[in-house]
Formats: structure tokens, sequence, C-alpha cells
């Protein structure tokens, strides 16, 4: 007889051959857990190659979650539940599981042909090199197939596709997970083929009374539901959040949305995600490349809509000159960057935070923009609503850096009511008995521009990427109009730190330490900070979701620290922005290493500086 | 010529020329092909029974794309090649409006040649005036893609090694709708012309000869000249059999698929000459036309192409409408609960 022991949290990690699907099975892991009520969240890791040679270690793809009784903001730094499908599965995956851990491997897949591509010369289930774990070697294949005998209408190779979901059961079983939302999830996908759905179904329930019938596990894991916020909550990922956010600003301004993109791995998901949504006015237009996509975008602009563009860092590089012309035109234009490995094609399924300077910089001339960053998968929903608020007041682009690791990431979401939300009030300039209309007259709060569309009479005018006479508009080379222009496209994103909220300080807002960190780093940072503060450091944190301009209350606050640390997935991008504008005392902490920052490597830090 | 309510008093008022005219001081050399197009196509917009608010000129970068600042409507002058991604937005994002897009030989098939096809190939209703006048003249002459090999500029002064594009073989390539030549100073034609694109639904393609009067003058003297066109140009008319020359004593005929060019007299009659079918379905005939060029052929003028094919906004909009349908307007509430939910109470 097996006994449950409660623990607070898991990691646990699926990893086999990217055609595995590996994926899958840790969605819907994620999926019972969070339906179950724990806090979650996910750190799926696949190769950029589709299906690189089978059984190979650069085929692996791997999904890690993390559930919780409690509240979490990490995937987890390392997994104590290895699910390997192959020896290319165990020998990627290893070195991150902690001694003491769990490893459940399939044994079936261990063969020599295997265990040669994956590298080793011998089998590591047969020989010592396992022995600080704790192993569960099950014939997993047979099992399955032995399962599915009598059913006779799918090949071994299609019911071999089921294993996953033996594999799932087990741990379903293992950690005390209900089947029904993968039950449920079975029907649904498979309701044309009923063979298929009972092949699942039972490859899942085997799995799992497998678990209960044999002795493989000792001890049963429990963890308990999270005490979260009294709510109806569902699981999102950073892409979806934003595909949610932007149908939420069809809705909040009553103007159609126009999504311009070429697809590009990590933003390719906002792109599915948008496309259908036709019903909310959304227009997604799947551009020749990534110029095109940001071209009818502003075109789309121009025209009247809400326009966006969604790319990663080699697309932005496209799109730079677009980009400038939009600040130039001063149209509203929200472009979306799922930062990823760089340079040039870099690591296309892997986080960084890289492209912030080419945000900021990247454009030719004196070109700002402005610039937020989401800290969580579910705050992509916020952020892109924001962005839009901002694109309509500054008339001009505004950038989103999300990243690799937030698209694909999940977190739950407490599903918001939308009659919460202000709605996104957009002007469209008329004509005006008696006045000439200036298309650069600007707003003497925001110093925006009208925008006047086509369709509007009496308000015919040309926009162009060539200086300007203020006011007018008309083509102008003359000093101070090129000046006056640069200086005023400058004062309208500077004057949105009139709208941005002040910083908050999580700890004491005095002390020995700050960490200063944007976007991704969130979660690990809070969960470090927060650990050194219970051991009694002085240590306190604040999260910078405004990137350009920075919040007015910022560089006070740094000034109560004696040393400020940015941690971030770039070497040092923030920080020079930062030294460039203030003279507190920083210290960068960058990597770029593919992964997330872990807790264990931040709290190090933070214990090295206090 | 139309009639537009004015909008303040209600009285009726016809739109002119001189509506379609900004304040702006036109740029262009004195003498320049360019302004001959400009004032064909303020002539022919008051024609066309749109109020000149719903009208946009969109273009890219070089001599001809400074076109939009001189029509009073609303305009965009973007980046160099790029203009048709921007015309595509505006057009998808209201429907509604007369686009237009003027580029040229440099814009259109060099830095921009992915973008001209990939709007011909959708199919959006937007009228691309292409300004061929074979040479860079906004950065001072260097040969472009249309430049015959041979050409020497300053950026290939033993003569370009290059093939030159044939801008309408490019087009139907593309399999675009509507596919036309015409001149800057036949006045008369190229307002037919322009009007045709007008008037056609879908991705209108005009080609014009222009003349580049400081970097590339009298490149189409040939085909255009008074004294010789008529000889060395074929006016393309729907349903009529390929004449020209002179004398009208000239014809087009089909040996297989190669045309030559045979006198009429003797035992060739009319009835042996091709006959001009602008709406031939597949492309492959108006290509062919195409590849009739001068000097081993008179230059075809006119339109090589004309069919109907449903545009892409009015697919993008029936789509939005079918979604609407089945799903009813968007729903905010039920999209956040489309996925599985859990209660925490």
């Amino acid at each position: 007889m097996s006994t449950t022991k409660e623990i607070d949290a898991l990691t646990i990690r699926f990893a086999g051959d990217s055609g595995d699907g590996m994926q899958l099975t840790g969605a819907q892991f994620t999926n019972a857990s969070a339906i179950f009520g724990n806090d979650i969240s996910t750190l799926p890791d696949f190769p950029a190659e589709i299906r690189a040679p089978a059984g190979t270690l650069a085929g692996v793809s791997g999904f890690q979650v993390n559930f919780s009784s409690e509240d979490i903001y990490t995937p987890g730094d390392s997994p104590e539940v290895l699910v390997a499908m192959n020896p290319a599965a165990l020998k990627a995956n290893l070195s991150d599981v902690p001694r003491g851990g769990t490893i459940i491997v399939n044994k079936d897949a261990f063969s020599k042909n295997n265990l040669k591509k994956a590298g080793y010369e011998n089998n590591p289930l047969e020989d010592d090199s396992l022995l600080a774990y704790q192993v569960h070697t099950l014939a997993l294949t047979s099992l399955n197939r032995k399962a599915l005998e009598d059913i006779t209408s799918l090949s071994t190779k299609e019911k071999d596709r089921c294993q996953n979901f033996f594999a799932l059961g087990l741990t379903f079983w293992a950690y005390d997970r209900p089947m029904e939302p993968t039950l449920k999830w079975v029907k649904e996908k498979f309701k044309k083929l009923p063979d298929v759905v009972a092949a699942n179904e039972r490859s899942l329930q085997a799995g799992y009374y497998y678990g209960e019938n044999t002795e493989t596990f000792q001890i049963r894991y429990r963890v308990k539901s999270a005490s979260s916020e009294p709510g109806v909550y569902r699981k999102v990922t950073g892409n979806e959040a934003i595909a949610l956010g932007m149908a939420t600003v069809a809705k909040l301004s009553q103007k159609p949305i126009f999504y311009g993109s070429y697809p590009i791995t990590p933003a390719s998901d906002i792109l599915h995600n948008l496309s259908p949504l036709k019903h909310f006015n959304i227009r997604t237009f799947q551009a020749e490349d990534e110029i095109a996509a940001v071209g009818a975008a502003i075109g789309a602009a121009f025209g009247g809509s809400l326009a966006a563009t969604g790319t990663s860092g080699p697309g932005i590089c496209l799109k730079s000159e677009a980009i400038g012309l939009a600040a130039v035109y001063e149209l509203p234009l929200v472009v979306i960057n799922v930062q990823r490995g760089g340079p040039s094609t870099g690591s296309p399924t892997k986080p960084e935070q890289s492209d912030l300077l080419q945000a900021m910089f990247g454009r030719n001339g004196e070109s700002p923009v402005a610039i937020l960053s989401p800290q969580s998968p579910a705050d992509c929903f916020d952020t892109i609503i924001e962005a839009f608020r901002w694109a309509v007041r500054i008339m001009g682009p505004v950038f989103v850096l999300s990243d690799g690791f937030l698209a694909n990431s999940s977190e739950p979401w407490k599903i918001p009511n939308p009659q919460d939300f202000l709605p996104i009030e957009v002007k469209h300039a008329k004509a005006e008995e008696g006045k000439d209309f200036l298309p650069y007259k600007r707003d003497p709060e925001t110093l925006s521009r009208p925008w006047a569309i086509p369709g509007t009479p009496g308000m015919e005018h040309r926009l162009g990427g060539l200086s300007k006479e203020p006011g007018t508009g008309n083509v102008s080379y003359a000093a101070d109009h090129q000046q006056k222009m640069t200086d005023d496209r400058a004062e309208k994103v500077a004057r949105l730190t009139e709208i941005i909220p002040p910083l908050q300080v999580h700890g004491e807002s005095k002390g020995k330490l700050l960490i200063l960190g944007w976007g991704a780093s969130y979660g690990a940072i809070r969960s470090a900070t927060e650990k050194a503060q219970k051991e009694g450091k002085s240590v306190s944190y604040t999260h910078l979701r405004y990137l350009n301009p920075f919040p007015k209350d910022l560089e006070e606050i740094c000034a109560n620290f004696e040393q400020v640390l940015v941690p971030e997935l770039n070497m040092g991008q923030l920080t020079l922005l930062l030294r460039g504008k203030y003279k507190n005392n920083f210290v960068s902490y960058g990597k770029v290493q593919g992964q997330p920052f872990k807790i264990e490597e931040l709290y190090d830090k933070i214990c090295e500086l206090t | 010529m139309s009639t537009i309510t004015n909008n303040n008093n209600g009285e009726v008022k016809p739109l002119t020329k001189k509506d379609f005219t900004s304040d702006q001081v036109v740029r262009w050399c004195p003498g320049c092909g360019d302004y001959s197009i400009l004032a064909q196509t303020q002539k022919l917009l008051p024609e066309l029974g749109i109020p000149k608010e719903n009208v946009v000129f969109v273009s890219g970068i070089g001599c001809a794309s400074r076109f939009p600042y001189y029509m009073n409507t609303y305009g965009l002058h973007t980046i160099h090649g790029r203009a048709p991604s921007f015309a595509s937005g505006v057009k998808i994002s209201n429907p509604d409006l007369s686009v237009w897009l003027i580029t040229g030989d440099g814009d259109a098939l060099s830095i921009g040649g992915n973008h001209l096809i990939h709007i011909l190939r959708r199919n959006i209703d937007v009228n691309i005036l292409l300004f061929n006048n074979r040479v860079y003249g906004l950065t001072k002459g260097q040969y472009s893609p249309t430049s015959l090999p041979g050409h020497v500029t300053k950026s290939s002064p033993m003569g370009s090694i290059e093939q030159a594009l044939n801008p309408i073989s490019l087009a139907l390539a593309a399999e675009a709708t509507f596919v036309a030549r015409s001149v800057d100073t036949h006045a008369k034609h190229l307002g037919e012309i322009l009007k045709r694109a007008a008037e056609h639904k879908g991705t209108s393609f005009v080609e014009i000869l222009q003349n580049c009067v400081i970097f590339n003058d009298k490149t189409w003297e040939d085909v255009t000249d008074k004294k010789t066109k008529e000889n060395n140009a074929l006016l393309l008319e729907h349903g009529k059999p390929m004449i020209f020359g002179a004398e009208k004593n000239k014809g087009i005929r089909l040996n297989g698929l190669k045309p030559e060019v045979v006198e009429l007299g003797g035992d060739i009659s009319e009835s042996d000459l091709l006959v001009h079918d602008e709406k031939c379905s597949d492309p492959t005939y108006a290509y062919l036309l195409s590849r009739i060029t001068y000097p081993e052929y008179p230059c075809p003028m006119g339109v090589f192409r004309s069919v109907e094919k449903p545009t892409y906004e009015d697919q993008l909009v029936g789509q939005v409408k079918t979604a609407i349908e089945k799903k009813g307007e968007g729903d905010l509430n039920q999209l956040y609960n489309s996925s599985d939910t859990w209660t925490v109470s």
C-alpha cells in the first residue's frame, strides 16, 4: 500500500522526442492541476526544429510544470520529477534534476540503437549512474500496447502515439490529479475518431491504474489547492493573453482592430489566436514579409483602425524604417516584440530580453517610441490594453516587449469583468467652419496631433516621411522646424510620465539592496527576494513595467538603496539606460543562456551583495 | 461630370479639376512627363463621382512618389518600395475608399518588387500607376531594373549588364486582373486607361511610359513620338484584329506560339490576324502579348487583361460577416470563458 504525503509544491518535467507529444502531455497535466485549484506556472522548452531526427538530443522537447498550494511566480528552478520517454530525453535533462529527485523512464525505449543516438555507451538503467535518484523504470510501450490490445482498428504505430497518455495517467495517479478534464478534452478533440478517443482514454486510465495497482510508487504526493483570490479562473499563455487583450481593446474603443503579421517564432500564436476573432471586428493580415506587415498596419491606422504588428527581434530589424515613419506620421501603432535569443536568427524558441536597446534606438534619426513590458503571461492582457491607450494618447508607436517564455508559459488568470474597464476614447478630428485643418497642431496637454481619417470631408491632408513644418505638416527642411518637430515628438513621449502610476517597492523603502528588473524576470526576482527577506536580509524589489519613459519616482527610489541590482536576460541593456539617466549605484546582472532566471541564482546574488 | 452634395447648405456642386489640386508647388523638373500624368489624374477624378474625401493617394519614394503632395485628397508618402503594403492596409481598413498607388520603376520593381507581386495576386482594389522612365531620377541617374542592357549611366559607365524587367510580364505572372500600358503625353489615351483602371474592381496595374527629361530623355521616343508611333506602337482594342502602321497595313499573326509581323494584302487578310481578347481568363494569352516588344515588334498600348475576380477586401468583409452570423457579435465574457475554467470561492 502506498501512503499519501502532503507537500506545498512540486515541479515536474515531461521530456521526450519532438514527436512524442510532450507539449500536449504537459499542457494536460497543467490543465488538470489548474482545474484542481493549484497555482501553476509552466515552462515549455522545445527545439526550433519541428522534427529533429528521432531519438537524438537535438530532438528533445520538454514541458515543465510547477504546481503549488501557495502563490508561485516561476515554473520552478529544477524539476523534482522527470518523466523521460527515451534515452535522449534522460540525457538532456538529467543535469537539471536535483540529487534525490524522481525519474520515471520508459525502459522499452532504451534500445541499443536509441542509446547510441543519445550518445550513451552503456545503458544508464543498468549501471550505477542513476544511483543518486529515485528511478522508476517501466515497460511503458509494451504496457500501453497491451492495454490497447483489443482495439484492432488502430495500427501499432497509432497505438504507440497514445503512450504519452499512459505516462500522463501514471503521473495523475502519483500526484493525485483528476483525470476528468483530460478525458473531456480527448472526447472533444477527436470527436470524429471514436477509436482514437477510446485508445487515448484507455491509455490514460491504464497508466493511472498501473500506478494504483503496482507498488511502483511507495508514496503518493498531494498538493492542496491554492487559496487564491475568489473568482473564476482560466489558464492563459502570454500570446493568448495578448489576443484576449486586443479583443477587449476592440470593444473598449468601438474601433476595428488591424493586426499585420508575418509568421515568426515565438510570435505566431498571436496571429493564430486573433484570426478566429473576426466577429470582434478584428482583421488579421498575414503579410508577404515583416515590412509589409508593419506597412499595412500603418496604412490601416491612417484609415482609422487601431493597428498593431507583432513579431520577434529579426522582424523588428526589418520593420525599423516603417516604425520610424509611424513616429513621424504620428499615427497610433502598437508594435509587439516577442523577444527570442539573438543576434540574427539566434535561438528562435528560447527567451531573451536583448531587444530593449533595439526598441529604444533601433531606427535612424531621433525617433522616440514608448516601451512597455509585461511581467507574467496573464499580465500580457493588461499590458496590451495599456499599450493601445498609450498609442492613442501619443499618436505614435508603442512597443510591447514580451518574450519567448511569457509567450508560451501559462499561469492562472482571474477572469475580469469587462464592465470594469474604462473605455478607450478615440477622437477623430472633424472639419470646423472657417478653420483650416492643421494636421500637426498639437494638443497643449499631451502634445499629440489630431487624427483625421479618410472619409471625413474637409480634412484632406497628406502625411509623409519628409521633415515637416509644425502645424501644417508641409514639407520643410528649415532648421527651426526640424528642431521643433524633433523636440515635440520627444516631449510627447516624455509626458507619458504624467499617467504612469507610482512604483511599488516591495520590502523596506530604504536599505542595502534594491532589485530592479523588468519583464518576465518578475517571478524569479520576487521569489528570490522574498526568500532573502524572510532571512532578514536588507533587500527590496521594484519592477519596471514602463521602460520608456521611466516612471518619475524611479531615481528617488533607487537613491534610497546602497546598490541597485539589475537582473536581465541580456548583457546589461537596461543598466545602460539607467546609467545614462541616473547616478545611482547600478550593478548589472545579465545572462543569455536560453532560460529564464532561476530563483536560486538570484538568491545567491542577493546573498553576495547583502 | 458627377455631382457631389455640398455638406454646408445642401446645394449640389460639381467637383472640378481644381478641387483635386493641392496648394503645394509642384517641384518636378520642367518638361518632366509626370506633369502630364498629374494633369490627367486631376482631370479624371471629378468624373468618377467619388467624393474627394474618399480618395487616398499612396506612394513610395522617388520622383513619381511626390505625386500625393499635389493631390488635394488624403495621401501617404511612404517609404521606398513599400507603398503597396500601406495601400493594402488603407483599403482593408476602409474598403469604401478609392485608393491609388503611385510608384516608379525603381520603387515598384527593384526595392519593392516583392510587395508589388503580392498586392497583385491578392487582388486588393487599388489602382497602381507605375511611371516607367527606365532610370533612377531622384538619386541622379543610375540604371534601373527596366533599363535596357548596355544602358550607360553613372553607375554603369561601360553599359548595364543586367536583363531589363518587363513590368507587364511581371504583373501578368502575378495574375493581376487588370493590366494596361499607356504613355505620359498621350493625354486622351492615358485618360481613358486611367478611367478603366479606376472602374476595375480589383488591383489595376498601369505601366505609364514616362520621359525623364534630365537623365533618360527620349527613352520611349521611338514608340511614343507622333512621327514614329504609328509604325512602332500597336493599339490594343478588345475584339479587334491587331493592325498597326501609318498605312494600317501591318498586323500581328500568331504562328504557333510565336507572334509575327505580317503585311496585309496578297494572301494575308484581317481574318488571319490575332484578335485581341482582354477578357481571356487564362493569363497565358496576355503574357504572350507582353512579350511583343519593340524593336522586334510594335510596342502594344492599351489594356492587356481585364478580368473579374473576387477582391481581397470583399472576401475579408465577407468572412467578418459570416463570423458574426455564426457566432454573433463578439462577446468578451464568452471569449474569456471559452477555455476550461475553475472557481475559487
